[in-house]
């Protein structure tokens, strides 16, 4: 019994350029970059308003992201059906 | 007693029970007797509503006290919650959406059903149910802890049953109106709970620094407070920077809890009660505003240390409880009034995640357990009633957990429950993208992640509060053993156990499902789910109708 659809296709993987800007905020990750005291910023150590930072760049990434997919029609990858009359079949009990 | 902030908090908290029971009625549908009416809202909240939702649910009040209290008590090492918020939401912005469309594709309503549909396998959706119960239980009894801290500084301070009396009236008021109105009500709590801590938070971070004498001023206090010795350990408290051997455990742990936040039930709760994709995402991009405020809240932690506060003895354990020093701040640096509105803010705050906690274990418990092996043939009526039951029982678990056993181990199971939701990342978040993992290497991967994971903690002491087991999630590298192989010989450098065993996890999944694919004739379970599941969305045509009986 093997579990595969007919055509192998079982994720229907879709991907944009635009979301390897996911990744930037999690340079925040790397500790040694800002696990310092200076400079400091209305007498916060660099520590912490460094990563206060993070989260407007993270906030600008997500929402670029939104943006620039928003308008696409998805498509599935190569070889899928795109009809959505099958989404019917078999998903009810 | 307090009566200017016992009269405010009463007064809000009976406005929020009022908006709990009316919510049943909030953009109903017919009748809410099916899981998608009274588990999942009708599957319909927009952008606002699922932002207040989610952010009502993940930033919770244990969150609220205990964030400021880990700063507070051992510094740099508790401010890893922000990196953790910052990353959750770019991590999890493309899954959550596929998770999304698959489950309104197929009706879907807990991670554990969509397990069941992937894999066609009854066993891994009751291993991931299990799971996410165990996990959330403690999860909910933490919220006690937060509301029981601010009624404790309020002056409900009394010994034995008495001292959890207040806890159990607000607590029975809580049950009430989630089993009449389901997700409804805690989404429309939240919009109160949210804008009063905003309002809170946002004169706090203000009005104490000015107070103190500014950031440089708190900062100070706190880094002589923390670098002093320690006479139980002879090491210091803590410090205002990471050190060397933290570092990796600060960057794991965030990781870790980034990846394990929507593996919990109650997040994916929130996801799938909105409408569509669009919303998602949309949200994945605001939510990150709460971030701002938990960072700003964890450092009144160390103006809680400028401003020479100390923590409350609860008086049902006979120990200071350092998760009062939030609530002890408000109580000596604000007007009563203020202090009042800050401590009905964290109080409403344990009301809403606890609200949809329950009603995410209720649906685990419904539709993985009680419909697979109980009652096969139960209609979704039935489904509805059973779950508004369990609801009702898993909030009265986790009261007799706070009342009767001591509050610490609900916060020792806490800590496990981050560790074992990661263990079905595997089964739930890569099932997502791929079915190469083989149903039985997760099965195994989850075996081995859980007890590895389990055997790890147990080893962890806690020097400071002089306990030998169950004592953090920093695992010293040198305490890595793996059959007699330790590889890291004399390092102190600390990791997050979560991260260990995940890897352990991911390894064993992998090398079984090598072996099980060269054995070649083991089903890997018939897949409902379609390419084009993975991508629908809120306008498409012959979408599958919502809460069809």
């Amino acid at each position: 019994m093997s579990s595969d659809k007919p055509g192998g296709r079982t994720t229907g993987l879709v991907f944009s350029p635009w979301n390897l800007l996911l990744l930037i905020p999690f340079i925040v990750l790397f500790t040694p970059i800002y696990n310092r005291r200076s400079p400091e910023l209305f007498g916060m150590p660099f520590f912490y308003w460094f990563q206060f930072a993070v989260i407007i760049v993270g906030v600008l990434s997500t929402i670029t992201v939104y943006r620039m997919t928003r308008n696409k029609p998805v498509r599935p990858a190569a070889g899928a059906a795109p009809d959505v009359d099958r989404l019917d079949e078999g998903s009810a009990e | 007693m307090q009566w200017t902030e016992l009269i405010i908090f009463v007064l809000l908290f009976g406005l929020v029970t009022v908006m709990g029971f009316v919510a049943a009625r909030w953009r109903a549908a017919e009748s809410l007797d099916h899981l998608d009416e009274w588990g999942l809202g009708g599957r319909k909240f927009g952008s606002w509503i699922t932002w207040f939702l989610v952010g009502g649910d993940l930033y919770t009040a244990y969150t609220f006290v205990a964030v400021p209290a880990l700063l507070f008590g051992a510094g740099a090492m508790g401010f890893f919650a922000l990196p953790y918020t910052i990353i959750a939401y770019p991590l999890v912005f493309l899954p959550v959406l596929r998770l999304w469309s698959v489950s309104r594709a197929r009706g879907y309503v807990t991670p554990a059903d969509f397990v069941r549909g992937r894999y066609g396998s009854p066993i891994l959706a009751l291993l991931v149910a299990i799971t996410g119960i165990v996990a959330t239980m403690p999860y909910i009894a933490l919220q006690l802890v937060g509301l029981e801290a601010v009624l404790r500084s309020m002056g409900f301070n009394a010994a034995g049953f008495l001292g959890h009396l207040p806890l159990l009236i607000a607590f029975i008021i809580l049950a009430l109106y989630t089993y009449q109105s389901g997700l409804r009500a805690p989404a429309l709590i939240a919009f109160v709970k949210d804008i009063l801590i905003y309002i809170v938070i946002l004169v706090a971070v203000i009005y104490l620094p000015a107070k103190l004498g500014g950031w440089d001023a708190i900062f100070g206090a706190a880094e002589d407070k923390l670098t002093a010795e320690n006479p139980k350990t002879g090491a210091p408290f803590g410090d205002i920077l990471l050190n060397s051997n933290n570092q990796l455990q600060y960057a794991t742990l965030a990781l870790g809890s980034a990846m394990a936040l929507f593996l919990y039930p109650h997040s994916v709760t929130g996801v799938l009660a909105s409408r569509g994709r669009d919303v998602l995402k949309r949200n994945m991009s605001a939510l990150p505003a709460y971030s701002l405020l938990l960072g700003l809240l964890a450092l009144l932690g160390f103006a809680a240390i400028a401003a020479g506060v100390t923590p409350l003895t609860n008086n049902a354990t006979g120990r200071p409880d350092t998760n009062t020093i939030i609530p002890e701040l408000f109580n000596t640096q604000f007007p009563s009034w203020f202090a009042g509105i800050a401590f009905a803010a964290i109080g409403i705050g344990a009301l809403v995640p606890a609200a949809i906690m329950s009603i995410a274990a209720a649906n685990l418990w419904t539709r993985n357990i009680y419909k697979e092996y109980i009652r096969k043939n139960a209609t979704p009526k039935d489904e509805a009633k059973q779950a508004k039951v369990a609801s009702l029982v898993v909030k009265f678990g986790a009261v007799l957990f706070i009342v009767v056993i001591d509050p610490q181990y609900a916060i020792d199971l806490q800590l496990i429950g981050g560790v074992i939701i990661l263990q079905t990342l595997p089964a739930v978040a890569i099932a997502l993208y791929t079915k190469w993992l083989h149903r039985w290497a997760l099965i195994a991967g989850w075996a081995v992640g859980m007890g590895w994971g389990m055997v790890l903690l147990y080893q962890i002491p806690n020097p400071a509060s002089g306990r030998m087991h169950f004592g953090g999630s920093a695992l010293a590298l040198d305490k890595l053993n793996i059959f007699g192989w330790v590889p890291f010989d004399g390092s102190k450098v600390q990791i997050y156990v979560g991260f260990v065993a995940l890897i352990a996890n991911l390894l064993v999944a992998v090398i079984v499902t090598l072996i099980i694919r060269r054995m070649k004739n083991v089903s890997n379970g018939d897949d409902d789910t379609m390419g084009d599941d993975y991508h629908v969305d809120e306008h498409d045509e012959n979408l599958r109708p919502i809460a069809v009986h």
